[in-house]
């Protein structure tokens, strides 16, 4: 039913100081899925993403993305290999226009270092920048600075800078975060449409939020894995239950 | 009806004028770096100008666009005056070759401050940059044998410069600027069309947002090292003509506050504008020239100026100017 493991977390535990956040955590991603990890907080969700993503090593383990340990690769060259990400906080351009936003993360993947041509002859960026903004609605926001959309629109253009790498694995942190009910409604739809021509790894507080959308589920506590399964067997899951039990946002 | 035509008329003007001249930003840019020293009085004052708005210009590539704040530019524009004097007096090139070899003196010395410098950020940016380029200052003052020491390099003496069939006098104060003012132009387009390159967009994409860069695929520190090395050739480039202009290079053109005033001429014409740090130069030396005719107190007095500007005018004399037409 799913394909091989596009990425996978090997054995990651990783300590601060005495405090581990996360112990012995293995789990894979099958390619063309969309998989959810969740888990009330503190359960050790933000620094696994950090450590999929590579934001920080693991004290122990590794993460391999398509056969590749992640460990010597720095930042900068996930998006070549095919990953992108949206943080937590967001992370956009401000004071450049929504438009030159995209356009600038696209040629990040074909013009880098070029001191010399002028920019705007790279006509094909414009081109693929445009559709990225129609696929995630802000259009019509192009010429405003990036920094003066209000917070859904700016997490929707995160995404379309991320998309810009033309990812194959697309990682998101709480994509949802400080949005109204419309919002999210609005960023769940997009992550679907997504979702259907790559894989997503998407962490999420919210479990009733991704119930409906996602493959599998990882449930997160007290830094280990306490339930790995699809949607039905995660929402059957005694102890799964029993860690949500009283929180306001439980399935 | 018609009065709101015409509003949008008039609102639409203004961004095509502004629109025209962004386009056309270095074609005007040289034609004021052409025009104006015939309209200055004072020719000295003229060379000044274009040897520090350079500088600034140069210094406004890290500053401006890329969002570091360096506090050791004096050791590239130092460096470029020294490597173009030391060249020219020890080993009597042509003056042109010297002026290459400022350049290229300024882009090495900055390779190696950026090296060190572009691990750090912020506060401490600006510390190890200080404390590189007083390092820097301590080398020239100590090795006496090619540098002068405290007594400056002297003998940078152009008189004459030949140009193919032509026969230039250098000592005229008004052909010795216009010999500056076509190497100036010259910079102007190549900051011009770096800003506009791709690397340009990258140097923004990283002055915007470090983490968000790196997740786009741009390697920050590479970014940020080239960047610097660029505005070393630029500052290198004003430290030659600068010692070119005066014959000499005094030891002072290493020391801290050669970088700070670059600093306060940029804040003053407007950081992250293209002509702004000219300007802000402009402004400096100006004030500094009459003030001084009329007291020996004029750093009391632009300081003052300083201090009202950042409080009043944050984005300084030309970027306010902008500002108010983009409005």
């Amino acid at each position: 039913m799913t394909g091989d493991a596009i990425l996978r977390a090997e054995g990651i535990t990783c300590r601060f100081g005495r405090f581990t956040a996360l112990r012995d955590v293995s789990a894979s991603f099958p390619r063309g899925a969309l998989t959810a990890v969740i888990g009330p907080n503190g359960a050790g969700k933000s620094t696994f993403f950090n450590i999929l993503s590579g934001s920080i090593p693991p004290t122990e383990g590794r993460v391999v993305y398509e056969g590749r340990d992640l460990a010597r690769t720095p930042q900068h060259r996930y998006a070549r290999l095919g990953i992108a990400k949206s943080f937590q906080i967001t992370t956009v351009f401000p004071s450049l226009s929504v438009a030159e936003c995209v356009r600038v993360a696209c040629q990040a993947l074909v013009s880098r270092y070029d001191i010399w041509r002028p920019r705007a002859r790279l006509t094909a960026l414009d081109d693929e920048a445009a559709a990225l903004l129609d696929t995630v609605g802000l259009w019509d926001k192009r010429a405003r600075p990036a920094g003066l959309l209000a917070h859904g629109e700016q997490r929707a253009l995160e995404i379309a800078m991320a998309l810009a790498a033309r990812p194959r694995l697309l990682l998101l942190d709480e994509p949802t975060a400080g949005m109204s009910p419309e919002e999210t409604r609005a960023m769940m739809q997009l992550i679907l449409r997504l979702a259907r021509e790559r894989t997503v790894v998407l962490v999420e507080h919210k479990m009733k939020l991704v119930m409906g959308i996602s493959d599998r589920v990882l449930v997160l506590h007290h830094g280990e894995v306490l339930a790995e399964g699809t949607p039905a067997d995660i929402r059957g899951d005694a102890t799964v239950r029993r860690v949500y039990l009283g929180q306001r946002d439980a399935a | 009806m018609d009065g709101a035509g015409s509003t949008v008329a008039v609102h639409a003007a203004r961004p095509d004028l502004l629109a025209f001249a962004t386009r056309h930003r270095a074609t005007l840019a040289a034609v004021a770096v052409l025009v104006f020293p015939a309209l200055l009085p004072f020719k000295a004052v003229a060379a000044d100008v274009l040897v520090y708005g350079l500088f600034a210009l140069g210094f406004n590539l890290v500053y401006g666009y890329l969002g570091l704040l360096s506090f050791g530019h004096a050791a590239l524009f130092g460096g470029g005056a020294y490597a173009c004097g030391i060249v020219f007096t020890r080993f009597g090139v042509p003056w042109w070759a010297a002026v290459g070899a400022g350049v290229a003196g300024g882009a090495v010395i900055a390779a190696v401050i950026g090296a060190l410098a572009i691990r750090t950020r912020g506060i401490y940016f600006a510390m190890v940059t200080l404390a590189l380029a007083q390092c820097v200052y301590y080398a020239a003052y100590e090795a006496e044998g090619w540098t002068g020491g405290e007594n400056g390099l002297r003998g940078v003496d152009v008189s004459a410069i030949t140009l193919g069939p032509w026969h230039v006098d250098f000592v005229n104060p008004l052909t010795r600027v216009y010999v500056i003012a076509a190497f100036v132009v010259v910079a102007l387009f190549a900051v011009s069309r770096v800003l506009a390159s791709p690397f340009g967009a990258a140097m923004e994409a990283v002055r915007e947002n470090e983490a968000r860069a790196r997740a786009c695929g741009f390697d920050v520190r590479a970014t940020r090292w080239l960047a610097f090395v660029l505005s070393g050739a630029v500052c290198g480039l004003a430290g030659a003509l600068h010692a070119l202009t005066i014959g000499i290079v005094p030891v002072e053109t290493l020391t801290y506050t050669t970088s700070g005033l670059v600093v306060m001429m940029t804040l003053l014409g407007g950081m992250g504008t293209y002509f702004g740090p000219f300007i802000g130069a402009a402004v400096f030396l100006l004030l500094e020239n009459l003030v001084s005719l009329w007291t020996v107190h004029w750093q009391l007095v632009v300081g003052l100026a300083f201090i009202a500007c950042v409080l009043f005018f944050p984005r300084g004399v030309w970027g306010t100017l902008l500002a108010g037409l983009r409005r």
